[in-house]
């Protein structure tokens, strides 16, 4: 311990080095778990939503709708516990630069079905009661500034017309799979408004048991298997994941990308600091000479290094931590429930270990095995 | 001056350190390149599927043609618009489209589904989108239920080779043919006659109508006449805009990350530039205070220090664009969220990219150099020569 205060004065020697090298560890650090987390909260994605909860779409498409006279078939399946439907929408707000998700939903079944959907108890029975009323995110609400009770009228591209809808409550998912930026309103409404189409996108079906979940959603597919809209039932993790599949192969680009940036920035930084170890050789000779082991001055060039490496590791990996959650990041809504993975912590850290290593073996070894009389040679 | 060749033999003189700096700026150009080539090959792609000489017709206020939906009359008092190029059998170039989607299985796992885009058109369609060619077997015939498949899906997709037969929407349909179309989003799609996919789909509704213009020059005098014609609600847009438009979302995401990655990968090169260049000016006091003493002015000190570090960013430039070159012209697949569609595209690798790398490069190693070589022009003879 009696060292230590050698190698803080070794760090202060030159404090602009110090600081920089420290700096660019944390930047790329940083990015790692930026870029890492991408890819991790992708993969999440897979866990979030209910496991007692199916959605069956058209085996079509997912832009073709279902009869809204499936309800009662499905519903009266054993096994089948709830059930509620819901129509994408797609309006459009304003110059529509500002997407956001909107959907219809049959509201009573629908909140009973998602009680991660939480609100005040006064909005939800105003929005249940409220035939032209509509629930939006607690994100969304903040982002246009909207108020409670006020009116917003959206530009309909898939159903014309321009549809006004009356704030009736704002909600906080307490799920990351339910989007904050969503504006959910009554399908009855929109029904009536079609024309009586009498369609649904989606049914949402509660089940009992969620191991049952495969033989059921077998059992509503084949049910429908020879009718006008086969189905394809699955359970809403299946659905979350393969959202984050049509991505394809950008977020494998993604992470290939973070490690090469990681790389490349380890690299300038190692060399830095085996720099400015090599320039400390005459010094070196010269504690040896005083009496310093060789043992002791490669450990002590190896906590160097580590301590630069290491706090360059905290800064990064802890801002990168802090800084998601408090912007409330979410990617544009494409990545909900963003957060760095203990993981990455994990990983970072190793990756900082790994720069100790590189940037430090060479000098304290070199430092090690240096010969005093050689090396005193070259100091006046 | 002092002779650029003093800098280049110095920096000889240390190959690993001179090496490992130029490797981590050579990284950080890659990526930025490619980065950039990825926002490049899909909007290019987009771009390249609209036709200046096309326009398009959609239902009013439809965004994309998924949420749009045209009647059969719509379709006939277009046909017989005079602003319609005739083809040369004298019949109007006009194709009305059915635009689906649906989910096919991949190749390598098939429970990875995409929504490819599945397009009913006119027989005029093959003569309004000039740059689609057959690349094998012969055009469906109407009447059946056969399929043309863009080249882009025959190698990602099971049963989509000529001959084979592809099931969607409940039917069996044989492909009968594959096309190209210059690189463009066209050749991620499925062609079909439109009389055919519209009962198995949405029932007697196009999704959009494309024709040719007869005078390209005259689209607003078009778009005017048919907007305003009180017997149908549309929205006409130039084909090559509206593609354009429809990469923007997603060009917009890809190239706002290139440039945050990159903006944080410079500054941290950047970092590692000043450390390498302080590190070489304090090993060399000496050298520089030689130099000075000969009677070079501390300026061109400074300017040959930052030549120095803008030669070590340069080396790196280059080795960045070689690292990234090979990436040019691979195939990836995305979905184009603003359509909802699996597209697939190349990377796209331009010589003013590889230019831009390499300013970028230099400009790192500029700004990287630039205090160093200020503490080398300000050293003082006398204590560097001590």
């Amino acid at each position: 311990m009696k060292y230590l205060q050698l190698v803080v004065a070794n760090l202060g020697r030159h404090k602009l080095r110090t600081v920089l090298t420290v700096a660019s560890v944390a930047l790329a650090l940083f990015l790692f778990a930026s870029l890492r987390s991408v890819t991790t909260t992708m993969a999440a994605a897979a866990q979030f939503g209910g496991a007692r909860r199916l959605v069956t779409l058209n085996a079509t498409g997912l832009v073709f709708p279902l009869p809204l006279a499936y309800a009662n078939r499905i519903k009266a399946l054993p096994g089948v516990t709830g059930l509620s439907w819901a129509n994408w929408f797609g309006g459009r707000y304003g110059d529509g630069k500002n997407f956001f998700a909107n959907f219809a939903v049959d509201a009573e079944s629908y909140l009973a079905l998602y009680p991660e959907i939480v609100m005040p108890a006064d909005q939800k029975q105003a929005f249940v009661q409220d035939r032209t009323g509509a629930i939006i995110g607690d994100r969304l609400i903040s982002q246009f500034g909207w108020k409670l009770g006020q009116n917003v009228t959206l530009q309909g591209t898939i159903f014309p017309g321009d549809w006004t809808f009356k704030v009736d409550g704002v909600y906080h998912p307490t799920d990351p799979a339910i989007g904050d930026n969503v504006l959910i309103f009554h399908h009855d409404y929109f029904d009536e408004r079609i024309g009586r189409a009498g369609i649904a996108g989606w049914y949402i079906v509660e089940i009992d048991d969620p191991s049952r979940a495969p033989a059921i959603a077998k059992t509503i597919d084949d049910l429908f298997r020879n009718s006008s809209s086969p189905t394809k039932t699955g359970t809403e993790r299946e659905f979350q994941a393969s959202f984050a599949t049509m991505w394809g192969n950008v977020s494998f680009l993604m992470s290939t990308i973070g490690l090469a940036v990681v790389f490349a920035i380890l690299l300038v930084t190692a060399n830095a600091m085996m720099m400015s170890a090599r320039e400390r050789t005459g010094e070196i000779a010269v504690l040896k000479t005083v009496g310093f082991s060789d043992k002791l001055l490669f450990t002590l060039v190896m906590v160097e290094a580590g301590a630069m490496a290491l706090t360059g590791a905290a800064i990064g990996l802890g801002g990168a931590t802090l800084l998601y959650p408090a912007i409330h990041f979410n990617g544009a809504g494409f990545l909900p429930g963003f957060k760095v993975a203990t993981s990455t912590l994990i990983f970072g850290a190793l990756v900082a270990l790994g720069l100790m290593l590189a940037s430090g073996l060479v000098p304290a070894l070199r430092a090690a095995r240096l010969p005093v009389v050689q090396a005193l040679r070259k100091v006046e | 001056m002092i002779p650029i060749v003093y800098n280049v033999r110095s920096v000889v003189q240390r190959p690993l350190s001179t090496a490992l700096t130029a490797l981590g700026v050579g990284l950080v150009v890659a990526v930025f390149i490619g980065m950039l080539a990825l926002a490049n090959g899909f909007r290019s792609a987009l771009a390249r599927t609209g036709s200046e000489t096309n326009a398009m017709v959609l239902r009013k206020g439809a965004d994309s043609e998924l949420s749009s939906g045209l009647g059969r009359d719509v379709a006939s008092i277009i046909a017989a618009d005079p602003h319609v190029a005739t083809g040369g059998d004298g019949r109007p170039l006009v194709s009305p489209e059915v635009y689906v989607l649906i989910p096919l299985g991949k190749v390598f796992d098939t429970t990875q589904v995409a929504n490819v885009v599945v397009r009913g058109v006119s027989d005029q369609a093959w003569q309004v989108r000039n740059h689609v060619k057959i690349t094998a077997g012969q055009r469906p015939t109407s009447g059946r239920a056969e399929v043309c498949v863009g080249s882009r899906l025959t190698q990602r997709f099971p049963h989509t080779q000529v001959g084979q037969t592809l099931r969607f929407a409940g039917r069996d349909w044989n492909v009968v043919c594959n096309f190209s179309a210059a690189g463009s989003a066209f050749e991620s799609e499925i062609w079909g006659e439109n009389e055919q996919f519209m009962p198995v789909f949405r029932g007697d509704v196009f999704q959009s109508i494309t024709f040719r213009l007869k005078d390209p020059a005259a689209f607003d005098e078009a778009q005017r006449s048919l907007q305003a014609d009180k017997r149908m609600t549309v929205d006409v847009h130039r084909e090559s805009a509206f593609y354009a438009q429809q990469s923007q979302l997603l060009s917009n995401i890809l190239s706002f990350l290139a440039i945050v990655i990159t903006a944080i990968m410079a500054v941290g090169a950047v970092f590692g530039a000043i450390n390498t260049m302080y590190a070489a000016v304090a090993s060399r006091a000496p050298e520089i205070g030689v130099l000075l003493t000969l009677g070079f002015k501390p300026w061109t000190v400074l300017v040959s220090f930052l030549a120095e570090s803008a030669f070590i960013a340069l080396i790196g430039g280059i080795l960045g664009c070689l690292f990234a070159l090979p990436i040019n012209g691979i195939v990836t697949g995305t979905t184009n969220w603003s359509s909802f569609s699996e597209i697939a595209f190349s990377f796209r690798i331009t010589p003013l990219l590889l230019g831009v790398g390499i300013a970028f490069a230099v400009l790192m190693g500029v700004i990287g150099g630039f205090f160093p070589a200020l503490r080398a022009a300000r050293l003082q003879v006398v204590q560097a020569l001590r």
